[in-house]
């Protein structure tokens, strides 16, 4: 349609990097490079575990502190596997805290006034979660609104709502449902001493799927000739993080309620995520449109639908927030769920999910929200004034994607 | 215009060259204007016009270009676009550059505000905005909102603007291609009242009739040089045909893979397909295009710029533009559902933008996925991908295409356009596609990358497909293609086989009028 530019823009046909990258010292720079970027979360939240070890003297990684820093985050995790997906999409999601009170409410009432037994209210629940998501997904993907006006409008809308069926406070939740963010698996195979059993092989389980999974993959790229990581950084990793979830898995057989439900339902929920993310059409697709969604279109990509599907998703996944909210909490609370939106946004971000769009990992928002986590309870452990942590929460976000951008500025220009 | 103040020379470029990083984009251009004359530029796309207008405004700033650049008499190093409008220099651009949502009034004394001490005079811009508008002849207000104006008026709203700066030299760059024909007169007659105004008009134009009908005189550019510079109301009428023969007169001096085709049966046929544009819907972009498209067969599209090339494709393609399409394609004899991509794509159509950067490939994505973007579901199964599938498909097309990377995890945007084009080819060949519409196939390419191109395109036609290739380098067409339809203004007005296929003769068929054509 346009005259072709006569040169320059288009014109230049240079491939930097490539002739040199065949050269195997070139991959492997490559390679130590794609590894930094990827474990360079990881390695902030073990340091920043291992700065509030030291600062609180030590209770940051006492059995029922771990297990509660878990309880207590679960939501942010939950929401920010949502969020990776909105934000991956382009969008951006602002409702969900007023979605978790919101739901919240219908649980409560659904429990208290109704008397339906808990299992029912919560699949009561989940079904609500989707038809908000699907409301909002109607106007953000069919009829165009952008999602930051569309989800603004439900921020209000079910704030309102939620105030409107709660009031303030519906206590008295059945003992089955409070368990659910406060109680764990213990005792399934008995007692190793103080420890519990079941923890323990759940968690020798969880390193031997690790690692068999690392094999399979590195089995998988050398039969196509990809790039691998160098023996010993493949080694090392593998060691570091089995110990990790071996130490992980320690310290919560000692804990007084052992595995925590909520670790249950959020370990599961990682796991399906990333494998819709990864290995799904679905997930392919929300790549293609975040990366260039005029290119997905004409790759018969049907936008709009997984617009649609992508905030049906997160109502449900808020909705699940809702659920292990309102659990911890005791109660349906209406103004439960405040700033949930942006602890998720948050986790989203610091987990390496690019503002605009296209780029974003499941795994990432999860060490994010793990790391928002770690700040809370450490400064809470050393009793800082709630306004200071508000405070520092900021900065970390802000270094966190500031040192994300200056790290990529660094690769292109490498 | 007196005859006294004709002829004296308002505007000299001497032997301007300007170079872009490995093309020379304008070697030695030489462009005389004459005081109060309507000068026309006319060459091929990409002959340099757009360049020599940007070296002259600015744009180019002085000191990235070689030459001299005299306006009345005195030498000029234009640094920015504020340098040549300060000298009365103004370009008007295809693309108009007025904000919508803004008065006439404000968008005319945009950046040069009727204003004291910072306070709008809005009496005075009002009352100088409607004197303008008187000048150009639009019976507007001027607190109308441009948004509310079609194209052609608000046209007359940049050319308001341009009078407003006291213009000397005013430069229009295709200011016809995007209206219709009642509103071309209209501009057309007002460059003659300008004319009889003493400004003195440049005017580039692909319309030949319109430079017959308004140019004083006529310089022709080809390939970045200036072939010639013709006196229009000499002793000799200077003919289209006359132009034609300046615009292409170059040999087929680009080197293609020989190909004997072997066609066979229709495979794609387009009957009576109209398309109108998605802003104004009563201009027919497209109309009552009727094309062949035979197996193994390469087909031509050419046509100038605004000719509706890729409208059309891209209309075929699942209504990615356009409104108010009608007619009917047929892929091998049946009628076709192409209303949405994904229909397209399952009907058998393929298409590879001539912006594969914007339109085609998702850069921050590796060349694995870009692959396969198309067709994910021959590489999954219920919705779940077969990733070492992938890779192998991804790996497949990457040695029968020789894209050159170390890996397929290669990140789409770092490699050249020649790769990545060959990116996007894989991406629709493992589509298995009936028809691949190429549109600009090797734009932004190298020489040698090129040749595998069309190499690649030549084997895709030997395969069965049909091809249709668009583009607006005519010898590529000639050097390709086994059949060249001719585009003009939204209409075919021309179906040249290989055999009797030259540039006079597609240019003739390009520059064709529609009266002409719907005949």
């Amino acid at each position: 349609m346009s005259e072709p530019v006569p040169a320059g823009g288009t014109g230049l046909d240079t491939q930097p990097g490539l002739e040199t990258a065949q050269t195997p010292r070139a991959t492997e720079d490559v390679a130590k490079r794609t590894n930094l970027r990827e474990y360079g979360i990881l390695g902030a939240l073990i340091i920043i575990v291992l700065l509030f070890q030291v600062l609180t003297g030590g209770k940051l990684l006492q059995p029922d502190n771990v297990a509660s820093l878990i309880q207590q985050n679960a939501y942010v995790m939950i929401l920010a596997i949502g969020m990776v997906m909105v934000i991956v999409a382009g969008h951006i999601d602002l409702s969900v805290g007023s979605i978790v009170a919101f739901i919240g409410g219908v649980l409560a009432i659904a429990m208290v006034n109704w008397n339906l037994p808990w299992l029912l209210a919560v699949i009561l629940g989940l079904a609500v979660g989707v038809a908000v998501g699907a409301w909002q997904g109607f106007w953000v993907a069919y009829v165009g609104v952008p999602a930051f006006i569309v989800t603004l409008a439900g921020m209000l809308v079910f704030r309102g709502l939620a105030i409107i069926i709660v009031g303030e406070t519906i206590a008295g939740l059945p003992s089955g449902f409070v368990a659910i963010s406060n109680g764990g698996l213990l005792g399934l195979l008995g007692y190793a001493g103080v420890l519990d059993v079941f923890t323990l092989v759940i968690g020798a389980l969880a390193i031997a799927a690790f690692v068999a999974g690392q094999l399979r993959t590195r089995r998988t790229l050398r039969a196509h000739d990809l790039m691998v990581e160098p023996r010993g950084a493949f080694l090392a990793k593998l060691v570091v993080i089995g110990l990790l979830i071996a130490f992980f898995t320690w310290v919560l057989a000692a804990s007084a309620i052992g595995m925590p439900y909520v670790l249950v339902i959020v370990a599961v929920l990682i796991l399906a995520y990333a494998f819709l993310m990864n290995r799904t059409v679905f997930g392919r697709h929300i790549y293609a449109i975040g990366g260039n969604v005029h290119a997905a279109v004409l790759s018969g990509v049907n936008v709009r639908r997984v617009n649609f599907r992508i905030f049906v998703n997160m109502g449900l996944l808020a909705a699940i927030a809702a659920v292990v909210t309102t659990s911890r909490a005791g109660a349906g609370i209406a103004s439960a769920g405040v700033n949930y939106e942006l602890d998720a946004i948050a986790a989203a971000f610091i987990g390496g999910t690019a503002v605009s769009g296209g780029v974003g990992k499941v795994s990432g928002a999860i060490v994010g929200a793990l790391i928002m986590g770690v700040l809370n309870m450490g400064l809470s452990i050393m009793s800082v004034n709630p306004a200071w942590q508000q405070a520092i929460k900021g900065l970390v976000l802000l270094a966190a994607v500031a040192f994300d951008l200056l790290n990529k500025r660094k690769v292109a220009g490498a | 215009m007196t005859q006294a103040d004709a002829g004296h020379t308002l505007l000299e470029m001497r032997d301007i060259t300007k170079t872009f990083p490995g093309v020379k984009a304008l070697s030695g251009v030489t462009l005389t204007v004459r005081r109060g004359e309507v000068h026309a530029i006319c060459g091929e796309n990409g002959a340099g016009k757009s360049t020599l207008m940007k070296v002259l405004s600015g744009v180019h700033p002085h000191g990235t270009y070689e030459g001299e650049i005299r306006f009345e008499g005195k030498e000029c190093r234009y640094r920015s676009i504020r340098d040549s409008e300060a000298d009365g220099i103004v370009i008007i651009h295809q693309e108009l550059a007025l904000s919508p949502y803004l008065s006439i009034a404000e968008n005319i004394f945009l950046g040069n505000e009727r204003a004291q001490r910072g306070i709008i005079d809005w009496n005075l811009t009002n009352a100088e905005a409607a004197r303008l508008l008187a000048r150009v002849g639009l019976a507007e207000r001027p607190d109308t909102k441009v948004q509310t104006l079609g194209v052609g008026k608000q046209q007359l709203v940049e050319i308001a603007k341009a009078l407003s700066k006291d213009v000397r030299l005013l430069i229009l760059d295709e200011p016809t291609a995007a209206l219709n024909d009642e509103d071309s007169g209209h501009l057309l007659d007002l460059i003659r009242s300008l004319r009889a105004q003493h400004i003195t008009c440049i005017i580039i134009s692909h319309k030949l009739n319109e430079i017959a009908a308004i140019a004083d005189s006529t310089t022709i550019l080809r390939d970045g040089q200036t072939v010639e510079t013709l006196a229009m109301h000499g002793a000799e009428p200077v003919s289209e045909e006359r132009i034609i023969r300046g615009m292409v007169g170059r040999s087929l001096d680009q080197r293609f893979p020989d190909h004997t085709p072997s066609i066979g049966e229709e495979v794609f046929r387009l009957q009576d397909w109209t398309v109108h544009h998605p802003v104004d819907g009563s201009r027919v972009v497209v109309d009552h295009a009727n094309l062949v498209v035979r197996a193994g067969e390469i087909v031509g599209i050419a046509g100038l710029m605004g000719a509706g090339r890729t409208e059309l494709a891209m209309s075929v393609f699942g209504r990615s533009w356009g409104t108010r399409i009608s007619g009917t394609a047929y892929v091998r004899g049946k009628p076709v559902d192409v209303s949405t991509v994904g229909r397209a794509i399952s009907a058998g159509l393929a298409y590879a933008s001539e912006d594969r950067k914007r339109f085609g490939l998702n850069l921050i994505d590796d060349i694995k996925h870009n692959t396969t973007a198309a067709a994910l579901g021959k590489v999954s199964r219920s919705g779940v991908l077969d990733q070492a599938r992938e890779y192998k498909v991804a790996e497949t097309f990457r040695r029968r295409l020789g894209t050159k990377t170390p890996t397929v995890d290669a990140v789409v945007g770092k490699l050249s356009g020649g790769n990545q084009q060959k990116v996007v080819l894989s991406r629709w060949m493992f589509t298995d596609p009936e028809v691949l519409i190429l549109d600009e196939p090797t734009r932004g390419i190298d020489v040698g990358a090129k040749y595998e191109i069309y190499t690649h395109i030549n084997a895709l036609a030997d395969a069965g497909k049909g091809v249709i290739v668009i583009s607006s380098e005519l010898p590529e067409l000639l050097g390709l293609c086994d059949r060249i339809y001719a585009l003009s203004q939204g209409v075919l007005t021309g179906e040249v086989p290989r055999a009797e296929a030259s540039q006079e003769v597609l240019m003739r068929y390009m520059t064709k009028e529609k009266e002409v054509a719907r005949r």
